[in-house]
């Protein structure tokens, strides 16, 4: 092993039932350096971390820490914590209605000769790791007492002085906000200065330029590379994330869609948010218009669509559909003011698994004309037979448990459930996810002829090359923020510049 | 070959399990009786008999089963429908028909009262007060499990505890008698018909109607199934769960006159003890999923009357009535564990093996 390596993973590969979770990754950790793992959800980040700290049991590959001869092996995040490997997650696992002092020595109290609880020797103890840390803190009061920053300090106080060599930050600053960021930077510099090696998990990309020296990243379950900090601009670090190269990318020409800047307002939004998902927006849709909403994952793409749908109800701001002011607190509101909105996460808020193919495809309509204006049985099966052609799902027959169907052909039911509802605003949350090629351009067609036919509809995507294929324009969505829109110029190395922010690739 | 796919068909039929464990229990009977030497279908004879007052009534094991079924049949539509739609199940509906029947024997006897021959109120008042004090407990239930997230079992066992003291304090911890006739008339005839039968039918067409005309099937159960992707497909999902409950309560309402009618009292120690297990039950034996989802009304109402015929049958083979839980649990637990999936998968296995075997030979 190098010198100045703490922790080095090789070939580590894990597979969850059908999937590939990560496959022959590398992972090197060196003394004194703050390295952030990254990736878009799914990536594989949390499960590479879970592999090092013994929640996941890989299925090949070695783990090697520096001082220990021999692969390591972490059956437990006991184990891992014995190697010198601890974890701080988003959310502290600590008591809250302990003491500051208690929290740190929870599990190893120092003892007295009669083995009691030695009280007075571990809050000095405690105080002294606090003010060696710089973390100022009266450790005889309870940890609730005190912000989620300082208890997320405490939790790694206690990780650092349990001999920590390796020390994971797992989403740490989610819920904290730039002072109590900015103070646990520091503590993390100050631990790096002492020499320990921290992973650092985060999908807020500012951060990862502020306090980072290295960065690996991880795409699909593989590794993509590991770059020093000045060797990645943010531009290039988004294409990593996305698997685009910047520079194979031939442009794309966009079919001639027509201008529809003149139409009238289908959707107009201003101030819209949703507290703690979405921060405040402003948008409009004309008529006939297809507008992207451009971003990484978790980066507020599907909330700005849930809170003008009232998936999630918007907690400020007016919202106008067709030009007169609507208010808007659930879905059904939306509905009936000519919305629908296919969700990004088809198993959990897409297919009703256990209805057949025809009860799914009816259920938004049936929803939209109340509960005692049943469709007859005929008419039901009538409309399904209808769109069941028209979009081409593949199915033995109506009467199939939908869950019975392939990926795309779901897709394609919750598509088919939308347009028999005849709406005049459709959200589209990655309609094309997981779904082969052939219906991937069958569903971009669509969404091209149903502009055409007048219908708005908002379309939300993790391939920026679909979108730029259909839409008018873009918004630009970055860390729960819609950050500009893009209406000309419309292209690929635009869009992932516009995305990443902040400096512009040279 | 073609008569093995009628086999097939009817084995692939959801009722066929339910059906099977009827049928299972009414072969004890008739094995029984011709053990005995009696006429092998005496469990299935009907016969008219005089009343001690005039009146002529059908008489036999079958209507015996129908009528004591009654209740929970009546309760296991409500169950049914609460288990599709939230995955739960209301255990208060035991002490609600208790609270209701002692609410509307109060209404019909005045507080306080013990027994009484003459109604104070009208009849209609008193019945339709006991439904009503159904209904409102339904709403209870469906208010906290709906619109405060709590667990059904606990939200319902606020009510499964407090209901039945709630109906002592509204009988002074009395038992009320009615000895009235016109109360009496929902436990008792009508024509040669028991009431509680004709009651049970009208509830169950009525729900059956409903289920069938409207698209509340289709939402309870798509709600059951997938709460959040029904509600972004405009389904109100919180008000079809508090819609459910409130239906359970009125049903456990209706049983509850029901049971006080056939007792012409409001005794509520007794009234509904234990019914709210045999109403879940029911659900289970209909081949129901306790899971939520998708439901089969038909099963559940089998189910009941499977309950009711296998306390018959024991009672029929001289098995008493302290001794007879010990046997009704047996029975149970076979029928519960040959539609258990891991035997459904094996005996799947082998009838795949055997149709193997028979192609091979």
């Amino acid at each position: 092993m190098e010198d100045n390596v703490v922790l080095t993973a090789r070939g580590i590969t894990m597979t969850f039932p059908g999937v590939k979770a990560l496959e022959n990754v590398d992972f090197t950790l060196r003394k004194g350096e703050i390295h952030a793992l990254m990736g878009e959800n799914g990536a594989g980040k949390s499960t590479l971390i879970k592999c090092l700290t013994g929640i996941n049991d890989f299925e090949a590959g070695e783990i090697h820490v520096d001082g220990i001869s021999g692969p390591v092996r972490n059956h437990s995040t006991k184990d891992a914590q014995e190697v010198g490997i601890s974890t701080v997650y988003q959310e502290v696992n600590l008591c809250p209605n302990l003491s500051v002092a208690e929290n740190l020595f929870i599990g190893r109290e120092p003892m007295t000769k009669f083995h009691t609880v030695d009280r007075r020797s571990y809050n000095k103890r405690s105080q002294k790791i606090m003010d060696e840390l710089g973390i100022s803190v009266d450790v005889t009061q309870n940890l609730e007492n005190y912000s989620l920053a300082i208890q997320q300090m405490v939790a790694i106080a206690r990780a650092v002085d349990m001999d920590c060599k390796v020390l994971i930050l797992d989403e740490p600053t989610s819920s904290l906000d730039d002072e109590e960021v900015e103070k646990l930077f520091s503590l993390m510099r100050n631990l790096r200065d002492k020499g320990v090696g921290i992973i650092f998990v985060t999908h807020f990309l500012e951060q990862v330029y502020a306090v980072c020296d290295r960065i690996t990243v991880l795409r699909d379950g593989q590794l993509v590379g590991e770059y020093p900090i000045a060797e990645l601009p943010r531009v290039k670090l988004v294409a990593a994330m996305m698997g685009k190269n910047l520079d194979d990318l031939a442009e794309i020409h966009k079919e001639s869609i027509e201008d529809v800047s003149k139409n009238p307002l289908e959707i107009s939004a201003k101030g819209i948010s949703h507290t703690g998902t979405i921060k405040p927006f402003d948008l409009d849709i004309h008529k006939g218009e297809v507008v992207g909403v451009a971003g990484l994952l978790g980066s507020g793409r599907s909330e700005l669509a849930r809170a003008i749908y009232g998936a999630d109800k918007a907690s400020t701001g007016t919202l106008s559909v067709d030009g007169k002011e609507v208010k808007i607190n659930q879905p059904i509101d939306a509905m009936n003011l000519g919305m629908g909105m296919l969700p990004d996460d088809r198993k959990a808020e897409g297919i009703i698994a256990d209805l057949s193919v025809r009860e799914n495809i009816i259920l938004a309509l049936q929803a939209k004309r109340g509960m005692f204006k049943q469709l007859s049985r005929a008419r039901q099966e009538e409309i399904a037979a209808r769109y069941i052609d028209l979009v081409q799902i593949k199915t033995a027959d109506q009467e199939t448990l939908v869950k019975q169907l392939s990926g795309g052909n779901q897709q394609k039911v919750i598509l088919a459930r939308w347009l028999a509802t005849d709406p005049d605003f459709l959200i589209l949350d990655e309609p094309t996810r997981g779904i082969d090629v052939g219906t991937k351009s069958e569903i971009q067609k669509m969404i091209v002829k149903l502009a055409g036919e007048g219908k708005s509809i908002l379309f939300i995507s993790s391939e920026i090359a679909e979108m730029l294929r259909t839409c008018n324009r873009m918004a630009i969505m970055r860390d729960g923020e819609k950050v500009g829109e893009l209406d000309h110029d419309l292209t690929q190395e635009n869009v992932m510049k516009a995305i990443a922010g902040g400096e512009q690739a040279q | 070959m073609n008569k093995q796919s009628t086999w097939q068909k009817i084995k692939g039929w959801s009722l066929f399990l339910p059906v099977m464990s009827l049928l299972l229990v009414m072969a004890v009977n008739i094995i029984h009786d011709i053990y005995i030497g009696a006429n092998p279908l005496s469990f299935f004879m009907i016969t008219l008999r005089q009343t001690t007052g005039n009146g002529t009534i059908l008489y036999g094991r079958i209507i015996d089963i129908l009528n004591r079924g009654s209740e929970v049949a009546i309760l296991s539509i409500g169950m049914t429908l609460v288990v599709s739609s939230s995955a739960g199940t209301d255990i208060s509906v035991g002490s609600v028909m208790s609270l209701c029947a002692s609410f509307c024997c109060m209404l019909l006897a005045g507080y306080g009262v013990s027994s009484t021959t003459t109604l104070a109120r009208p009849l209609l008042v008193g019945i339709l007060g006991g439904i009503a004090i159904g209904v409102l407990c339904g709403m209870f239930n469906g208010t906290l499990v709906a619109y405060f997230g709590i667990q059904p079992m606990v939200a319902t066992l606020i009510l499964y505890s407090a209901a039945r003291a709630i109906g002592l304090l509204l009988c002074n911890d009395l038992i009320v008698y009615i000895r009235n006739d016109s109360f009496g008339f929902f436990g008792g005839f009508l024509g040669l018909i028991p009431t509680p039968v004709v009651i049970a039918a009208i509830c169950i067409l009525v729900v059956a109607l409903l289920l069938k005309k409207t698209a509340l099937g289709m939402y309870i159960q798509s709600v059951g199934i997938n709460a959040k992707a029904s509600r972004i497909a405009g389904l109100n999902s919180k008000r079809i769960i508090f819609l459910t409950y409130m239906l359970c309560g009125l049903f456990a309402g209706i049983a509850g006159i029901v049971a006080s009618s056939r007792i012409t009292s409001a005794d509520s120690n007794n009234i509904g003890l234990y019914f709210e297990m045999d109403a879940i039950l029911a659900v289970a034996l209909g081949g129901n999923s306790l899971g939520g989802g998708k439901f089969n009304l038909a099963g559940s109402i089998i189910g009941a009357y499977t309950i009711q015929a296998i306390t018959t049958t024991l009672y029929a083979l001289g098995v008493s009535s302290t001794q007879a839980p010990v046997f009704k649990a047996i029975i149970v637990i076979l029928i519960v564990a040959i539609q258990a999936p891991p035997l459904k998968a094996y005996f799947k296995k082998r009838s795949a093996a055997k149709q193997v075997k028979g192609a091979a030979s």
